[in-house]
């Protein structure tokens, strides 16, 4: 029986909040296992660094993923090498496994438009802000993928308040239409900033709206990283080679919580009351599949100090990295806004530096 | 000298997403009705016999995912060619030709780039209802990382939709539904471009220099000849794109005549015509005899078709408003 003939509120699970397996446990090797662990701690203590380098005035505006790690994680380790991702903005650990540099999310973070450019050989695009503005993107390169035959799957990263979201139900209702290898992937946190998840719709699902658009629909836990490798490994797969009567896209409901604010700039006690919280952090999804990989024998205390070290290392680096960057050029304002620049805007950069030989760049930035 | 053939600007348009979808074949045609029934127009007309439905494509009804997918699909290096039906109707896809659509190359410095052109008719004077005439060219151009053309004539129509769907950046194409089948003109068969960003001098003259592009480009030029009969000699030129604009030229005709007048169907604030006129002061202001006239649609909604001509600029209202700026003297 197929992952997607299932209730739509019966989430797909396969470790319980204490790492004891409770379903089919995917086909993956040791190496792969630990992989998802050492990218979930990346994850997290890559977001506990930038929530505290916000606090110092090192860095603007964060939107902090803890919580959320097994969802993405998870998800991205699911994908082919020339497969896409499609994120919002709030998908660092999911960027991370694709192959993006930590340094380019806190560069853009810190304001650094470099930091929205995804290295040449990351198939990732970059971070979309407008809530469910990405969703058509990730109907379209599949689309586009589709028509060349490549097939290359698009998993789009949304929240449970995207699903409100005009284009949201536009994106779904063409990939149904043109069958798009597209995997919807639903990060429900249950809150959208403070509006909670049942504002947004009285569906007693979000996985259940696949069906109005032809299309799979589940729920999976989403704070447990196996559970949602598991499902996403299998809508990538029908993406790609959809049996007899099935559509290529999916939507995936994962069931997860942001532990934190929306961003640094929200206070999250005015809207939701700390049991709630506690609740959810019993559900945290690396000490889960860390009891797992322990009792399993894949993980002790001397692997887990080295994964810890390394991933401290690797987030250390690329603060130092992020923070060595000079602020770019001011030609860097105008040179990627058209493929020529314009002799309009040649003008306008020409104005700024005729400013800048005559007063330097306090002229702009003050004392 | 390679054939042509005799086209309005609604069979020029056919003819240059033809020769396109012919020429490369990452060029997709998109939107609501441009497959079998062949555009609500007839631009698309035979398209999709001739390409099939993967190029020429029936889409949902649905504006902003018609713009986003061919956003995604223009990012994967196609050149996606969506339709708006109406341009009245481009609001529901604004967010994703103003957030994404434009913004996409300087996003992500260069690692994706946009080849995507959004045709639109636009443009009143044809009795429609409402929503169905509005000119908000306007929008557009103030957006930076768009290209915005309105061409003018059946031979410019293909050379300058060639041009845009060629293009590395996107376009905003609007298309003067006024004159779709207004007038007929030797088109070559061959493919062929027309610059964008260059203006066109439909008519030499030293006494007023006339701005305008679109319909307004045909009444404008009636204008010219009756005051031509009073020795009053207007300078023409047809902007063919809005953005960017073609600064040389404008500037150049000013200082021929120290005397201008902008005329276009789009209301008069914060319009095509202000942004010329604030050129002017900055690059001409010594040579300027007489204040700068703006011919415009009035700041009103876009009326019901029972008072559109008085609405827009007619060729009498036009020459008026030049008579104004020639007869100026301080």
């Amino acid at each position: 029986m197929s992952v997607f003939d299932r209730a739509y509120d019966d989430p797909v699970r396969v470790l319980d909040e204490d790492g004891t397996v409770v379903g089919d446990v995917p086909d993956l090797d040791e190496a792969e296992l630990v992989g998802i662990y050492r990218d979930m701690r990346l994850a997290r203590h890559f977001d506990e660094r930038a929530v505290s380098l916000q606090r110092q005035g090192r860095m603007g505006t964060y939107p902090p993923l803890s919580g959320q790690e097994g969802a993405q994680v998870g998800s991205a380790t699911a994908l082919g090498e020339t497969d896409w991702i499609v994120p919002s903005y709030r998908e660092h650990g999911a960027a991370f496994v694709r192959g993006l540099p930590p340094e380019k999310t806190l560069l853009y973070w810190m304001g650094h438009g470099d930091g929205a450019k995804p290295p040449e050989d990351v198939r990732a695009f970059p971070i979309a802000v407008p809530i469910a503005s990405q969703v058509p993107h990730a109907v379209g390169g599949a689309w586009a993928s589709k028509l060349r035959g490549e097939n290359d799957v698009f998993v789009c990263y949304f929240g449970d308040g995207a699903t409100s979201e005009g284009d949201f139900h536009e994106g779904c209702n063409f990939a149904g239409v043109f069958d798009t290898p597209t995997v919807f992937f639903c990060n429900n946190n249950g809150w959208a900033i403070s509006v909670p998840r049942e504002r947004q719709t009285r569906s007693a699902t979000l996985a259940q709206k696949a069906e109005a658009y032809g299309f799979d629909g589940l729920q999976v836990d989403g704070m447990d990283p196996l559970a949602v490798y598991k499902v996403t490994e299998a809508a990538v797969e029908k993406a790609r080679d959809p049996p007899e009567g099935r559509l290529r896209p999916t939507l995936i409901e994962a069931i997860q919580y942001r532990f934190g604010a929306h961003t640094t700039a929200d206070d999250p006690t005015v809207y939701r009351d700390d049991d709630e919280v506690r609740k959810w952090r019993r559900k945290d999804p690396i000490p889960r599949l860390e009891r797992y990989l322990r009792s399993e024998g894949i993980l002790d205390d001397d692997r887990v100090a080295a994964i810890e070290a390394e991933v401290e290392k690797r987030v250390a680096d690329a603060i130092e990295t992020a923070e060595s960057v000079p602020r770019p050029e001011p030609r860097a304002l105008f040179e990627h806004a058209y493929a020529e620049l314009p002799s309009e805007l040649e003008a306008q950069y020409a104005e700024v530096e005729t400013l800048r030989e005559e007063h330097g760049d306090a002229a702009f930035l003050g004392e | 000298m390679s054939d042509t053939q005799n086209l309005t600007l609604v069979q020029a348009v056919r003819d240059g997403l033809s020769t396109e979808l012919r020429e490369d074949e990452d060029v997709v045609v998109m939107g609501q009705d441009v497959g079998r029934n062949g555009g609500v127009f007839r631009a698309t007309e035979g398209l999709y016999d001739e390409f099939g439905g993967d190029r020429v494509v029936d889409t949902p009804l649905a504006e902003s995912a018609i713009v986003g997918c061919a956003v995604g699909m223009a990012a994967m290096g196609m050149r996606p060619v969506p339709e708006i039906q109406f341009s009245g109707f481009m609001y529901p896809g604004y967010d994703q030709i103003v957030s994404h659509m434009a913004r996409f190359r300087a996003r992500s410095r260069g690692r994706f780039t946009l080849p995507m052109t959004l045709r639109a008719p636009y443009g009143g004077g044809i009795r429609a209802p409402e929503h169905h005439s509005e000119s908000k060219e306007a929008f557009y151009a103030h957006e930076a990382g768009l290209k915005v053309v309105t061409p003018s004539t059946p031979y410019d129509t293909k050379g300058l939709l060639a041009a845009s769907i060629r293009d590395p950046d996107p376009v905003i194409f609007l298309e003067p539904k006024l004159i779709y089948r207004a007038f007929r003109e030797e088109v070559p068969e061959e493919p062929y471009t027309v610059p964008i960003g260059e203006a066109a001098t439909r008519r030499e003259g030293d006494d007023v220099a006339v701005f305008t592009y679109g319909a307004m480009t045909r009444p404008t030029l009636e204008a010219a000849e009756t005051l031509a009969e009073d020795g009053i000699e207007c300078e023409v030129l047809d902007l063919r794109t809005i953005s960017p604009l073609d600064r040389e030229a404008i500037v150049d005709a000013f200082e021929r005549t120290g005397r201008a007048a902008v005329v276009h169907e789009a209301p008069r604030t914060a319009g095509i015509a202000a942004e010329i006129t604030a050129i002017l002061q900055e690059e001409a202001l010594l040579y300027q005899e007489a204040p700068i006239e703006r011919i415009t649609g009035f700041d009103v909604p876009y009326p019901l078709y029972a008072l559109e001509d008085y609405y827009l600029p007619s060729a009498k209202r036009i020459e008026e408003g030049i008579r104004e700026v020639a007869g100026f003297s301080p």
